[in-house]
């Protein structure tokens, strides 16, 4: 037995040491606390000029930074310290006004070389970087009766103009129900509901009155409608989370009908529930003829200002879809759907209408911060709320329009996208109601992140020493496993973005402790196989085949119930979870492939006779 | 170095028995007669932790809060003097938190708002149910993959050994009233996989020496192979309790169950490893014929 291992075998336990060395290190360098400034629309360029303002704006506050930088989208300026975040937000926003963003961020401070290798810190969960998580579930089965109560509404229509009477109709819980007089009527209203109305089946069951007739949403139909209401609520979401300024918010589907809202960085909950809960608006007005009506300005205040007639032809509520695409001659164009009472009251509209021009108003709910002098002298700040109403199109009518229509005559496809996200993002598709909350105050997740570290490296050191007191000589590799154990776990974690939470450094700190069980179960059997008159070479040789198996099933039975923890737990225990199961699989690898490559670079090959075991 | 000293741990396995059935019952007789406390995650309503900079007289508080009309709120010292967390349960409604921070900020001083939990009783009805479902799925995978690597008797043993670690567990939080939250959950079925690892080992070491040792009793080679492991079975223990005590005592209010529970469970499963799986293999008549597969043989070692 040699105990020699190839050289390819010695490169890749150097290539991978390496590898964790390389992506441990930028959680070695802690980010800066920064304002990070964008506009409120695409086509605003924040510039050297903007970020001039706003150093000047700090230096008055006397607000320390040490560095500014503007790349056209957006400004980032790196503060000396954490605790003037807040008011240096504040500052900012009150000088930069409404159309700007300005967020909490921490400005990553990984060396330019590391992060062209991919490097980037670890992310951190709420639990330690404090903020909120929301947990939203959506009324699906609202959106579901929306839609039923405007195919009631066209489905009478229809039958009207067919000249098919009814007796009644009406919406029974997720049902339609029509009443007839008799079997014509019955049968020629299910032949024109089936050839106009796909989505909508007759029901037939036993002992039903033949002459009702119940329409029920196919199931295809609902699980569309149900879908579109999730996506357009997460749309919505979107567009106002970016309004709240946080810097790298969540919001994403869980489950069939919830949608989580993570916003790192917030303290203000209630600010945060009033946006998440609030209704922007649109309402579609025809251009004022003469001097009555209300003089408007442009959102992105590149036109003329315009006058619009007081009341709107329809609202926002009346848009169930608008989407940015091309025309016939590849100009960005935006197509519009209304429903059909939307689409009535258009068409109703514009029939006499037609050369005239019909503007997009859109309204926000919003608050502003204003600087004022308290009683006792010093400068105070305060929230108010306010209305803003802005033009987002002004377009002419070329013909009478009805349930869908289109705006042309857009300059770019920048301008198109914007216009349909706005025009979406007008009403929610569906209510939405809390069913979680979580606030972690930053002072919070500081301690937790101090408690976390202090716990990591008292155990760290426990285990160091006491594997040193046993097991002497081969402690000190079992030891040097164990710390390239905790570098490649944290290399890995940062490596595929994985998110630390406070019961991901307890897995962690658990790892540390169970993964030197591997090196024990092998040093406890190269003492026996020397115990039983092996030679030092075959002892080790016998001494890792052996305990190999053993480990092998430890470990993956262990990984099974990992992988269980990480599909049924949330947030921070699926942390737990995610690092318990790269702490097992690095673990596998220094306490087998590294402490023998180990072994043998020290002991392999030569003539010894006793072993420091 | 000497001989390996073998001791009669099987000899002992009445009194074993007896201890275990003693535990077993009354964590049982506690579960199912008090029930666990639990904690926000599973009973939902909504809690609110603030630091203030003086300590804090928890009984003014409570009277304080009950003043302005809350009802029966629980007002608890969290971690230090100056930490307080306020539940109410049975009662969620997302405004609540916002109301009561509002009525805790009209005393005089500065206070922390450290963290709001609202937890709305549907999710935590989810989560008990997920919860409970992933424990059984666990122990039904786990006994799976033991039958398929070892035998059935040794995975009637593993999953006996488990269920005996997390009843008492369990128990124990029952006992003891100790809240048992989500994080508490997940020390639980870190229990699981520990206790598992635990058994593996000794049941790999006991279908070894089935197979080489020819003359002797199933007590015989059972008593030689907890012998041979014991060293290991304690070690690792070890090293295991000392993080789990640095994470108790250094880790936060926060991790302070999961690390209780972690410790109980990782006691516990150093004794059933020894005792609990042993003596289920033994009362089903484990025999080396259980483990002569000669096709099965040893796994190849295809690392270094």
């Amino acid at each position: 037995m040699p105990n020699k291992f190839p050289l390819w075998k010695n490169l890749m336990i150097l290539a991978v040491v390496v590898f964790a060395f390389i992506y441990a290190a930028p959680n070695l360098y802690p980010p800066d606390p920064a304002l990070q400034l964008s506009g409120q629309s695409s086509a605003m360029q924040i510039d050297q000029a903007v970020l001039k303002k706003v150093e000047q704006a700090l230096g008055e506050a006397q607000i320390e930074y040490f560095a500014g930088e503007a790349d056209g989208e957006t400004a980032l300026i790196r503060l000396t310290d954490s605790d003037l975040q807040m008011r240096a937000k504040e500052v900012v926003q009150a000088e930069m006004g409404g159309e700007y963003i300005v967020a909490l961020n921490l400005a990553p401070t990984t060396p330019q070389w590391l992060s062209d290798l991919g490097g980037s810190p670890m992310k951190l969960g709420l639990d330690l970087s404090g903020g909120v998580h929301f947990l939203l579930e959506v009324d699906l089965n609202a959106a579901l009766t929306t839609r039923l109560e405007g195919d009631l509404q066209e489905v009478k229509s229809s039958l009207r103009e067919e000249k098919i009477r009814y007796r009644s109709f009406e919406l029974k819980g997720q049902q339609i129900i029509g009443r007839f007089r008799n079997e014509q009527q019955i049968e020629q209203a299910t032949s024109l509901i089936r050839a106009n109305f796909r989505d909508l089946q007759p029901q037939n069951k036993q002992g039903q009155n033949p002459l009702t007739l119940v329409l029920q949403l196919s199931d295809i139909a609902t699980s569309q409608i149900e879908d579109n209401a999730i996506k357009q609520n997460l749309t919505s979401l979107r567009n106002r989370v970016n309004e709240l300024g946080v810097s790298e918010p969540l919001v994403s589907r869980q489950g069939k009908n919830r949608i989580v809202v993570e916003l790192p960085g917030v303290q203000d909950t209630a600010e945060a529930k009033r946006i998440i809960g609030k209704t922007a608006n649109l309402e579609f007005r025809l251009e004022a003829e003469g001097r009555i009506g209300e003089v408007f300005e442009f959102r992105d205040g590149r036109s003329l200002d315009a006058r619009l007639e007081t009341s709107p032809v329809i609202t926002g509520e009346n848009v169930t879809d608008a989407r940015a695409s091309y025309d016939e001659n590849g100009r960005p164009q935006v197509n519009i759907t209304l429903d059909t009472k939307g689409g009535w009251q258009m068409g109703h509209s514009t029939r006499d209408n037609v050369g005239r021009k019909l503007g997009v108003l859109f309204i926000e709910y919003k608050t502003k911060l204003e600087k004022s002098l308290g009683s006792n002298g010093d400068m105070q700040i305060t929230p108010v709320p306010f209305v803003e109403k802005h033009i987002i199109s002004l377009a002419t009518v070329q013909s009478q329009l009805g349930k869908s229509f289109r705006i042309t005559g857009l300059d770019s496809q920048r301008e198109s996208s914007e216009l349909a996200l706005l025009l979406r993002a007008g009403a929610l598709a569906a209510p939405m109601y809390i069913v979680e909350e979580r606030t972690i105050g930053p002072s919070l997740g500081a301690d937790n992140i101090r408690l976390g570290v202090q716990s990591v490296t008292i155990g760290m050191a426990m285990v160091l020493l006491f594997m040193l007191v046993v097991y002497r000589g081969f402690g000190v590799l079992a030891n040097v496993a164990l710390t390239m154990n905790l570098l490649l776990l944290v290399g890995f974690m940062s490596l595929l973005g994985a998110t630390l939470t406070l019961p991901g450094i307890a897995g962690i700190v658990l790892t540390v402790g169970m993964a030197v069980d591997a090196n024990v179960l092998i040093f406890s059997r190269i003492r026996e196989e020397l115990a039983g008159g092996a030679s030092v070479q075959g002892a080790i040789s016998a001494g890792y085949d052996r305990a190999f198996v053993s480990i092998f099933d430890a470990n993956i039975t262990t990984l099974i119930v990992a992988v269980i923890l990480f599909l049924i737990g949330s947030g921070p225990v699926q942390g737990f979870a995610v690092t318990l199961s790269i702490g097992i699989l690095t673990s596998m690898f220094t306490s087998i492939v590294l402490t023998r490559g180990l072994v043998n670079a020290i002991v392999g090959g030569r003539k010894i006779d006793k072993l420091w075991i | 170095m000497s001989e390996l000293k073998i001791y009669n741990f099987m000899g002992l396995r009445r009194i074993a028995l007896v201890f275990s059935t003693v535990l077993l019952l009354v964590s049982a007789a506690s579960l199912f007669g008090q029930g666990l406390v639990l904690g926000l995650d599973f009973s939902g309503g909504t809690q609110i932790e603030v630091g203030y900079e003086k300590p804090v007289d928890v009984a003014e508080l409570r009277q304080h809060l009950k003043n302005e009309g809350f009802d029966d709120p629980v007002v608890v010292h969290f971690g230090s003097e100056t930490d307080v967390l306020i539940r109410m349960q049975g009662q969620p409604d997302q405004g609540l938190a916002d109301r009561l921070y509002s009525v805790l900020k009209i005393s005089d001083e500065e206070i922390d708002l450290r963290r709001v939990d609202f937890v709305g009783p549907q999710i935590g009805e989810e989560l008990r149910d997920k919860g409970g479902l992933g424990m059984l799925i666990a122990l039904a995978v786990v006994m799976l993959y033991v039958a398929i690597r070892f035998q059935f008797k040794f995975s009637v043993g593993a999953v006996l050994a488990l269920v005996h670690d997390v009843v008492i567990t369990l128990g124990v939080f029952s006992i003891t009233r100790l809240e048992f939250d989500l994080t508490v959950l997940a020390a639980v079925l870190a229990v699981v996989g520990y206790s598992l690892n635990d058994t593996i080992v000794v049941s790999d070491r006991i279908r070894e020496n089935f197979r080489k040792i020819r003359k002797a009793s199933p007590v015989e080679v059972i008593n030689e192979s907890l012998s041979q492991t014991l060293w290991r079975t304690i070690n690792t223990s070890m090293t295991t309790m000392l993080v789990l005590l640095a994470l108790f005592l250094f880790g936060g209010e926060l991790i302070h169950n999961f690390a209780i529970a972690l410790m109980i469970g990782v006691g516990i499963g150093t004794y059933s490893s020894i005792y609990v799986a042993a003596t289920v293999m033994l009362a089903m008549n484990v025999d080396r014929e259980d483990l002569i597969e000669p096709e099965e043989g040893e796994l190849v070692d295809d690392l270094p």
